[in-house]
């Protein structure tokens, strides 16, 4: 059964290669064949699932061994799989969303003529990324990781020809590689102090390392947490990601690649636990981008936008479960699996939307959708449902655990983190009841293209909505079913370790307060929103509205702190290898020309001259033997 | 000491090779420096004899005077016997360097000679004992029996490299002198016999180039080899001034006017002139050349 | 007399000799001046046997000759071809050896 677990990852591998390195040939038939292997390998999931559920929880963990990479003297780097609770969960995730989002790609990509090739990227990220979740070393791990790089480098920008994707793409990849580096350099210090890279090793070691030491590799993996999950103050690429295709969206920045930093956090909890200045850095950073992103996410009009912003948000809630430590983690992975479903489902319904709007979205263009896209509106409304934390769905019951897990930190940080939590829920609701209701409600704003054409909104083909009917069930359901008997916790706790904390309200006080805070968000939103039509152009808005329409002035801090000093670096350092190092190089090959030039002289081809020289040359060697005999 | 016979042979052979070296330093004409360099050599083989070194004083004459120096006059023969360095120096600085530095190296060995002690003078007395051509002999043909042998191939390879280098291979068979009449007539150049050399009643030397009725010369009349050489001398000049004078001093007897005089040439040039460009003439025949074709 | 007067002859005429090398044109001239250098060498190597009561300085100026001799034929026979091919003997007018 183990040996399923190379296989997992050999699936998707093999499609993207036999995708991007077929041809046209596979034109016809690829996004079958990718698809495929997408479901092959879910189907190697639920295989492996189901035979770690028969095992005792002892059992559980296996382990593959496939091969030695690198074995020079104490360097040891092996090619082996860990497949745990954890990775389990990351695996079925990545799969199964993978999968619907796949087939939901056939028919939203149906038109474009490189469709071989998404797939092939899409195949391509379900490989790396499912590398990177089952990696049992971090050297493998950060294999796994780089090429989730790559590929969403590919993915974001696959309309090439589009500008803003282009630069979108190089924005997400040169951002990503601050965390990246981060990452190498954390692994570096990890070799140095335990000697191994795996898992096993380093987590058992790890409280004989020094506390300095250990809380530069926790504020390290952060920091590559950061990168990858979009989080303050590596935030900056995931707006302009949504370029990319909306599949991409869904996949990659809503459900799987921007867990990766979470994963990481969890998987590193050994070490987290063990250093608490990183844990507060990693709550501090959940914090902050939480509330960051609820205020993108509400000023936004463009829908895919303030989904992005959502997501940073949702994530931001994660890692900040993720800092505190045994009492958050269970809760933070919990999070992103009912947020995997319910946000993959939004940005679905997302693509569906533009799908039938001529590719309009922004929203004030948008209105009263309800009655044309019946099964687009019920899936999103129900995504929507379960994101504001509505009682019942999905999003209510792993978001309540995290707000609870806040409190139950305790002390003045506990109380200060349970205010940011359901600040983020209010936030959080009134943000999505505006863009439900932008959406959906209210009166038709729809503008013409720039052909044209006048939109004819319509339902999208059953391939787009079988997926997004699909994830509206693991919204709704999902949350319920792993709060049952704490299945989802006593599940994962064998890997992560499970504390209650001591929280100072009752979880029922708790509910109640996330509750009213979810409806005050969604009533002041229908207030705004819902009340009044909606203008077709933007008001101006507060100096808050404005700077969260630009991204909260990110890329404007970015520009102003870490680009304008770099290109004035690199522009000294030009200047001075230009002026100084080529002007004195330059320099030198200049005078010895020129004084070759004036020595050339010498050489008139006159025999006589040279003669002369060389007498000239007898006359100071004779006068030197006599001055020497002499002396 | 040497006896006061060599004394005044010394000084009496030293001004000559002096003389003679000087002299070869400062003759315009190359033959004139073959001549004294030969009178230095020669004082220089005496000087040889003097010292013991009887068989060195005779190869001296015969090698050096004899077969060298001869050697040279032929070449100068060849390259042209009255051909003249010009005085004008075309490296600048280089007469005044090469004073400069001939002084400095002479008063050096001399400083350096006179530096040197002279203790224990033995002459030659035992080297020379069973004579001076048997203690060279036995010499060479012992301790440097290998050097002699080595001098005989230099002096073969010196031999063949001479003849290598100046042979001319004929390509073709020479033409003949039918032949050479029938590519005259052929190319309509010059059909009848080249001008002759000299000038009627005057001058009748070869390098003396024939007139033409307007007065200038006829360079086909002299030899190729002699315009090569630039010894071709031109009296076209000196020939109308003479015409002129006679003109005018006829004019004078029959007491014509003044202005039915020809003017005489204003500034009258020496009675025989070399045309020394040679390069003139060979510019001459490629442009004919280009004309003809 | 001292016989190192011998010695002073034979460096005037060598200097002499190398003076006239640094300042005459004609190739011929030219060899004349080396010629003169090597004669003035013979006279110090005569000088130096006589000096010393042996006779290898002679053997020396023996051998000097025969390498004059064969120097000068293949000089000449260069000299003659130069002439040939140029037109001129002058040392100056063949001046392409340079950059």
């Amino acid at each position: 059964m183990n040996s399923l677990i190379p296989l997992l990852i050999a699936a998707p591998l093999v499609g993207a290669a036999l995708l991007l390195l077929g041809g046209r040939a596979l034109d016809r038939f690829g996004h079958w064949l990718g698809t495929f292997a997408s479901l092959l390998s879910f189907v190697f999931a639920l295989l492996l699932f189901s035979s770690m559920l028969g095992r005792s929880v002892d059992q559980r963990p296996v382990r593959e061994h496939l091969f030695s990479w690198i074995s020079v003297g104490t360097f040891q780097a092996d090619v082996s799989f860990q497949l745990d609770q954890l990775s389990m969960t990351f695996v079925l995730l990545i799969t199964g969303v993978g999968t619907l989002i796949h087939v939901y790609s056939v028919g939203y990509m149906a038109h474009d003529e490189r469709r071989r090739r998404f797939f092939g990227y899409l195949n391509l990220f379900l490989a790396a990324m499912l590398l990177l979740v089952l990696a049992d070393n971090y050297l493998l791990l950060y294999v796994g990781w780089e090429g989730v790089g790559l590929a969403s480098y590919l993915l974001i920008g696959f309309w090439q020809h589009k500008p803003a994707a282009a630069t979108a793409a190089k924005k997400a990849f040169i951002v990503n590689r601050v965390g990246d580096m981060g990452l190498s350099i954390a692994i570096m210090l990890m070799f140095t102090q335990f000697g191994s890279f795996a898992f096993g090793p380093v987590f058992a070691t790890a409280h004989q390392a020094s506390q300095g030491r250990l809380t530069a590799i926790g504020l390290l993996l952060l920091l590559a947490a950061c990168g990858k999950s979009a989080q303050v103050p590596l935030q900056s690429w995931l707006g302009d990601a949504m370029e990319g295709p909306t599949p991409v969206s869904a996949l990659i920045h809503a459900a799987t690649m921007v867990t990766a930093g979470v994963y990481l956090i969890t998987r590193s909890n050994a070490i987290f636990d063990l250093a608490p200045t990183a844990q507060l850095a990693v709550v501090c950073v959940g914090a902050v981008t939480l509330i960051f992103g609820a205020i993108v996410g509400c000023a936004k009009d463009d829908i895919k936008k303030a989904l992005a912003g959502s997501t940073m948000s949702q994530i931001g809630y994660m890692i900040l479960a993720a800092g505190l430590g045994p009492i958050g983690y269970v809760f933070a992975i919990m999070h992103l699996v009912t947020h995997g479903f319910f946000k993959a489902g939004l940005f679905l319904g997302a693509g569906s939307v533009m799908h039938g709007m001529n590719d309009e979205v922004n929203m004030r263009h948008y209105g009263g959708l309800r009655k044309y896209m019946p099964i687009t509106y019920v899936t999103f409304g129900l995504g929507y449902l379960a994101i504001i934390g509505f009682p019942g769905p999905s999003g209510f019951w792993s978001k309540d655990r995290i707000i609870e897990a806040a409190f139950a930190k305790g002390g003045t940080e506990g109380w200060i983190l349970g205010a940011v939590t359901l600040i983020g829920a209010a936030v959080t609701a009134f943000y999505m009841t505006r863009v439900m209701i932008m959406t959906f409600f209210g009166e038709k704003r729809w503008q013409p293209d720039a052909e044209g054409h006048e939109p004819h909104p319509h339902e999208s083909p059953k391939s787009m909505t079988v997926p997004m009917i699909l994830l509206a069930f693991g919204s709704v359901f999902a949350g319920g079913l792993f709060v049952l008997n704490n299945n989802f916790q006593h599940w994962l706790e064998p890997v992560t370790g499970f504390s209650e904390g001591n929280s100072p309200l009752s979880s029922g006080v708790v509910m109640a307060l996330s509750i009213a805070c979810m409806l005050a968000g969604a009533g002041l939103a229908y207030v705004v929103y819902g009340r009044s039509p909606v203008p077709a152009v933007p008001p101006v808005g507060s100096a808050l509205t404005r700077a969260a329409r630009r991204d909260l002035l990110q890329d404007d801090f970015n520009h102003a702190v870490l680009v304008r000093p770099g290109s004035a670096l690199t522009a000294a350092l030009v200047f001075f290898d230009s002026k100084g190092l080529d002007g004195f190089v330059n320099g030198l090959a200049a005078s010895i020309g020129g004084i070759s030039g004036r020595l050339r002289r010498v050489q008139n081809g006159y025999v006589r001259s040279y003669a002369l020289s060389m007498f000239g040359g007898t006359l100071v060697l004779v006068a030197t033997t006599l001055l020497m005999r002499s002396v | 000491m040497t006896s006061t016979g060599e004394a005044v042979q010394f000084w009496v052979l030293a001004v000559i090779a002096v003389g003679g070296a000087l002299g070869m330093l400062l003759m315009r004409k190359a033959v004139h420096s073959a001549l004294c360099l030969a009178a230095t050599m020669i004082a220089l083989a005496i000087c040889y004899l003097a010292q013991g070194a009887v068989f060195l004083g005779v190869v001296q004459i015969v090698v050096y005077t004899g077969a060298i120096m001869m050697l040279f006059l032929f070449v100068v023969m060849l390259v042209g016997v009255t051909s003249e360095d010009s005085l004008k120096e075309q490296l600048k600085g280089q007469r005044v360097a090469a004073v400069l530095c001939g002084l400095g190296f002479g008063v050096l060995l001399i400083a350096g000679i006179a530096h040197a002690k002279l203790g224990h003078f033995p002459g030659l007395a035992e080297a020379n004992a069973e004579g001076n051509v048997q203690g060279l002999a036995r010499l060479i043909f012992t301790k440097y029996v290998w050097a002699f042998e080595v001098t005989g191939a230099l002096l073969i390879t010196a031999a063949v490299g001479a003849m290598v280098l100046t042979h001319r291979e004929h390509v073709t068979a020479p033409s003949t002198q039918r032949e050479l009449a029938a590519q005259r007539i052929r190319e309509n150049k010059q059909v009848p016999p080249l001008p002759a050399p000299g000038v009627y009643a005057r001058h009748n030397a070869v390098d003396i180039a024939g007139l033409l009725p307007d007065g200038t010369i006829a360079e086909d009349s002299v030899m190729n080899t002699l315009r090569e050489r630039g010894q071709m001398r031109d009296v076209s000049q000196d020939m109308l001034r003479r015409m002129a004078e006679l003109e005018n001093s006829t004019a004078e007897w029959l007491g014509r006017p003044s202005s039915e005089r020809p003017a005489l040439p204003s500034q009258p040039r020496p009675e025989l002139e070399p045309v020394p460009n040679h390069q003139k003439t060979t510019d001459d025949a490629a442009k004919r050349q280009e004309e003809g074709e | 007399m001292n016989p190192v007067n011998y010695l002073y002859l034979a460096a005037l005429l060598f200097t002499i000799g190398a003076s006239g090398v640094l300042i005459r044109r004609n190739a011929i001239v030219l060899f004349m001046c080396v010629e003169l250098m090597l004669n003035a060498s013979n006279l110090a190597l005569v000088t130096f046997s006589r000096l010393h009561d042996n006779l290898d300085g002679q053997i020396l100026a023996f051998f000097t000759m025969v390498v004059a001799a064969a120097e000068v034929v293949v000089g000449l026979a260069i000299i003659v071809s130069i002439f040939r091919t140029r037109h001129s003997a002058s040392v100056d007018d063949s001046n392409l050896m340079k950059l």
